[in-house]
C-alpha cells in the first residue's frame, strides 16, 4: 500500500477519477482489506490447531455462499442482523454508543405478540401493521429512555443500554411466565398464539421471511434519512461535535432522543418479526442475542446504514458455514467466534488508516 | 440469489479452491465424506455446548455411541439457538449431508422449528427430545421420546434422606414448568419416605444455564444449613462444584458429575438416551415404520441411577436398591394419593394412583407438601 503513495500524483489522478471515487474507494478497500488480514490471522489459528486453513475457507464458502440454498441460509441469518444493527449505527449518527437493542427487540417482540393475539382473527395486513407498529414503539421507547437518561441526567448512554437490556429481559420472562402465559404452554411459557392466518410468510420464491425485505427497507431509508435529510444533518452535526450543534441552535436533547427511538423501533420491529414471522408467539426463544451481534454487525459497517447489509450478509454468511465446519471438520462452535472476533479487532484496528494512505486524499484542494 | 445450481457443490468447491489459485495444495477428498449408498447419516443438534456434564453431554453420549454402529455415519452441531437458525441447521444436514434421521435434542425445538421441518421434508425422520407429539396434529414423520426421569429423582431422594443430618434438602431449578415440578417431587417423596419430616428448599433460577445463579443458589442453600442439594439445571457443574467445596453432599443430574464431586457425590439421575436413539437409528436403516411417540423409565432403560458414591450408606443403598427393584418390576407407583401440596390442597385424593404414563403427571403445577417454595 506504500507504493501508491509514492506515485507520482498524475498516476493517482488516474487511478481514481474523482475525490468522490476516492473516498468511497477508501470506504470500501480498506475494511475489505482488513478481512483479508483477519482471514490469513485466522488461517494461522486454524493451522495452529491441525485444520487446513483452505479447507475451513472452502467449507465456509460452501456453507454460506455457494448456491441457492447456502444463499438462503446466509440471508435468512442475516434478516434480524439488518434490524438490530440499526439499533447501533442509528444512535450512533448523533455521537452515542448504544448497545441495548437486545432489550428493545424482546420487549418489541412481546408487544407485537400481545397485540396480534388480541386483533387475531382480524384482516391479515392490517394486524400485522400492527404488530409492527407496536413492536417499533415499544422498542423505540425503550431505546429513548436510554436516550433520556443520557440527556436530562448525563448517565452513560452505553452503560444504561446495555443494563436496560438486563431489565427488559426481566420483565419480559415476568410477563410472558405470568400475566401473559397461556395456560396451554406447559414446558415452555409462551404468550398465547397469534395464529397461523395472521403471520407473516416467506419472500416469493424463497426460503427466507420477510424480515429481510424490513430490514432492507429500513436501511435503504435510514440511509436516505441520515444523508439528504436536515434531520440526519443535524444528527451528524450533533455526533460531530455537540457544543458546535448547540452554538448553531440545533436542538441536541431532542435529535439525541429522536436517534434513539429510531435505532430502538429498528430493534423492536426485529422482535416483531421473531414473533411474527418466526414463533408465532412470544417467548424464551426471542433472548438469542441478536441485539448483540448487531453491534458487531454496525461497528463493521461503520455505523452506515447501508453497509451494514453486506456486512450483515457476511456475518450470516459465517454463522450459516459454521454449522458445516462443525459436522464436517468437528470444530467446536467456538470456531465462528473466533473469526468474528478476529475480524471485529482487525477492522476496529484499521479505523486508525484512514486518511493515511495519498492515493485515497482528495486531489482538488490545492 | 446465486444464480448456480444447488447441486453443484463438489464443482463450485473445485472453483472456489481454483480461484485461491491453491487446488493443488489441497488434497483430494477433502469434502469427500463419500456417504456410500449403504450408510445412513444421522443428524444430532444441541442447544448447549456438548461437554456441559449436563443436558447435552448426555444426547451427546448417545450420539457418540451410536456412531460406533455400522453403517452410521453422525454429523452434530451445538449451540443451536431455539430460533429459525435451527430449521437452517436441520435443513443443511439433510441438504448438504443427506441426512435421514434428526434428532432435535432441546425442547424449544419442538414447536415450531422442528414441526415446519418435519412438513416441509416428508421422507426424513425427526425424533424431538421431550415434545408432546400428538396423534393427528403433528406430521407422521416426525415424533419425540422422553425419559421417566422422576424414577431416578426419587432415588435420590432416598439416598439424600438418609444421608442428611439437617433435614433439609435443596433443589436449585431452573422454571417452575411440569418437567422440574415432577422431579422437584419425586425426590421430595423419596426423602419422605426415608424420614416424613424432610424437607425441601427449592430455588428456580429463572433459566436454563445461569452459573452464576446457580452457584449463588447453592451458596444461599448450604448458608440456610441445607446439606444435599439436587438439581435441574440444563448444566449441573457449578452447583456440583460448589457443593464438593462447601463440604455437603450432592445428587446430579442429567449426566454423571461424580468426576467433580469425588467426595460428596452420593448418586444421580442419568439419561440412557442410547436406548431411544438405537430404536430410531435400527428403524431408519432397516425401513421400519416410525415411532412417534417413544417413553420409557428404569425399566425400559431410559434412564439409570449414577453409581453409589463413598458416602452413600449400607442402609441406603439397601433402601434405594430395593425401591429400584420394585420400579423394575413394575411395582412401584410413585406419584399416588392421598398427596397434598405445599399449600394443604389434595392434589391426588385417596385411592387414585398415577402410573408414569398418566397424562395428568405431564401437567403438574403443584409442589408437595414439605417443599419449601412457590410454583
Amino acid at each position: 500500500m506504500n507504493n501508491s503513495a509514492t506515485l507520482p500524483a498524475t498516476a493517482q489522478i488516474a487511478a481514481f477519477p474523482s475525490d468522490r471515487w476516492r473516498r468511497a474507494a477508501e470506504a470500501v478497500l480498506i475494511p475489505i482489506g482488513a478481512l483479508f488480514v483477519a482471514m490469513v490471522l485466522f488461517g494461522a489459528f486454524m493451522a495452529l490447531v491441525g485444520k487446513n486453513p483452505l479447507e475451513v475457507y472452502s467449507l465456509i464458502y460452501k456453507g454460506g455462499f455457494s448456491n441457492a440454498f447456502a444463499w438462503q441460509n446466509t440471508l435468512q441469518r442475516a434478516a434480524p442482523l439488518i434490524l438490530t444493527a440499526l439499533c447501533v449505527a442509528l444512535p450512533a449518527q448523533a455521537g452515542l454508543i448504544v448497545i441495548g437493542g437486545e432489550g428493545a427487540l424482546v420487549l418489541g417482540g412481546l408487544g407485537a405478540a400481545v397485540v396480534g393475539h388480541a386483533l387475531s382473527g382480524g384482516q391479515p395486513v392490517a394486524v400485522e401493521i400492527a404488530m409492527a407498529l407496536v413492536g417499533m414503539l415499544v422498542g423505540g421507547l425503550w431505546i429513548s429512555l436510554a436516550g433520556a437518561l443520557r440527556y436530562y441526567r448525563g448517565v452513560n448512554e452505553t452503560i444504561s443500554s446495555l443494563l436496560l437490556t438486563y431489565i427488559a429481559i426481566a420483565l419480559f420472562n415476568h410477563f410472558v411466565e405470568g400475566p401473559l402465559r397461556d395456560p396451554a404452554s406447559l414446558n415452555k411459557p409462551s404468550t398465547p398464539p397469534i395464529g397461523e392466518a395472521v403471520m407473516v410468510g416467506h419472500l416469493p420464491g424463497m426460503d427466507v421471511h420477510w424480515g429481510l425485505a424490513y430490514g432492507l427497507v429500513f436501511c435503504a431509508v435510514c440511509y436516505v434519512l441520515v444523508r439528504y435529510t436536515v434531520l440526519g444533518f443535524a444528527l451528524r452535526v450533533v455526533g460531530g461535535n455537540v457544543r458546535a450543534a448547540r452554538l448553531a441552535g440545533l436542538r441536541v436533547g431532542w435529535l439525541v432522543l429522536v436517534s434513539c427511538f429510531l435505532g430502538g423501533s429498528a430493534a423492536g420491529l426485529a422482535g416483531m418479526v421473531e414473533v411474527a414471522a418466526v414463533h408465532g408467539s412470544a417467548n424464551a426463544s426471542l433472548i438469542a442475542g441478536y441485539g448483540y451481534s448487531g453491534i458487531l454487525v454496525s461497528f463493521i459497517a461503520r455505523h452506515n446504514p447501508i453497509a451494514v447489509i453486506p456486512v450483515a450478509v457476511l456475518v450470516g454468511g459465517i454463522a450459516a458455514s459454521g454449522g458445516l465446519l462443525q459436522r464436517r471438520l468437528d470444530l467446536p462452535d467456538a470456531t465462528v467466534l473466533v473469526l468474528q472476533g478476529i475480524a471485529f479487532m482487525v477492522i476496529l484496528a484499521a479505523e486508525t488508516l484512514y486518511g493515511r494512505f495519498k492515493a485515497f486524499q482528495p486531489q482538488s484542494q490545492d | 440469489m446465486s444464480t448456480k445450481h444447488p447441486s453443484t457443490t463438489r464443482r463450485d468447491l473445485i472453483k472456489a479452491m481454483a480461484a485461491a489459485g491453491v487446488a493443488s495444495a489441497v488434497g483430494p477428498g477433502l469434502l469427500g465424506r463419500a456417504l456410500a449408498a449403504d450408510k445412513i447419516v444421522v443428524g444430532v443438534i444441541y442447544v448447549g455446548p456438548k461437554d456441559d456434564y449436563g443436558y447435552n453431554q448426555a444426547q451427546a453420549q448417545a450420539a457418540a455411541a451410536i456412531k460406533k454402529l455400522p453403517g452410521v455415519t453422525v454429523v452434530e452441531e451445538e449451540k443451536v439457538p431455539e430460533t429459525v437458525d435451527v430449521q437452517k441447521t436441520m435443513a443443511s444436514m439433510i441438504e448438504q449431508d443427506g441426512a435421514v434421521l434428526i434428532f432435535p435434542t432441546s425442547f424449544g425445538y419442538f414447536d415450531p422449528h422442528m414441526i415446519k421441518m418435519a412438513e416441509k421434508y416428508p421422507k426424513v425422520r425427526f425424533a424431538h427430545c421431550g415434545g408432546m407429539w400428538t396423534e393427528g396434529k403433528h406430521p407422521k414423520n416426525a415424533g419425540s421420546y422422553f425419559g421417566y426421569i422422576d424414577e431416578c429423582q426419587y432415588l435420590n431422594g432416598v439416598v439424600a434422606g438418609h444421608t442428611s443430618k439437617s433435614k433439609k434438602l435443596g433443589f436449585i431449578a431452573a422454571k417452575p414448568i411440569p418437567q422440574v415440578l415432577r422431579n422437584i417431587n419425586a425426590f421430595t417423596l423419596g426423602a419422605q419416605s426415608v424420614n416424613p419430616a424432610i424437607t425441601t428448599q427449592v430455588i428456580f433460577t429463572g433459566d436454563w444455564s445461569l452459573p452464576v445463579k446457580e452457584a449463588e443458589a447453592a451458596n444461599s442453600l448450604i448458608d440456610q444449613g441445607v446439606d444435599v442439594i439436587t438439581m435441574h439445571v440444563d448444566s449441573p457443574k457449578v452447583i456440583v462444584e460448589t457443593a464438593e467445596r462447601r463440604g455437603i453432599f450432592v445428587c446430579g443430574y442429567h449426566a454423571n458429575q461424580s468426576a467433580l464431586a469425588p467426595k460428596g457425590y452420593l448418586t444421580g439421575a442419568e439419561w440412557n438416551w442410547l436406548t431411544p436413539y438405537t430404536v430410531h437409528v435400527k428403524a431408519a436403516q432397516e425401513g421400519k415404520p416410525f415411532t412417534n411417540f417413544l417413553r420409557g423409565g428404569l425399566k425400559e432403560g431410559f434412564v439409570k441411577p449414577s453409581p453409589y458414591g463413598k458416602a452413600v450408606s449400607d442402609a441406603a443403598r439397601k433402601d434405594a436398591d430395593g425401591i429400584k427393584g420394585k420400579m423394575l418390576k413394575d411395582e412401584f407407583v410413585i406419584f399416588k394419593g392421598p398427596l397434598k401440596d405445599n399449600t394443604g390442597k389434595v392434589v391426588i385424593p385417596g385411592g387414585t394412583m398415577q402410573k408414569q404414563t398418566d397424562i395428568v403427571l405431564e401437567q403438574m403445577n403443584y409442589l408437595v407438601a414439605g417443599v419449601v417454595g412457590k410454583v
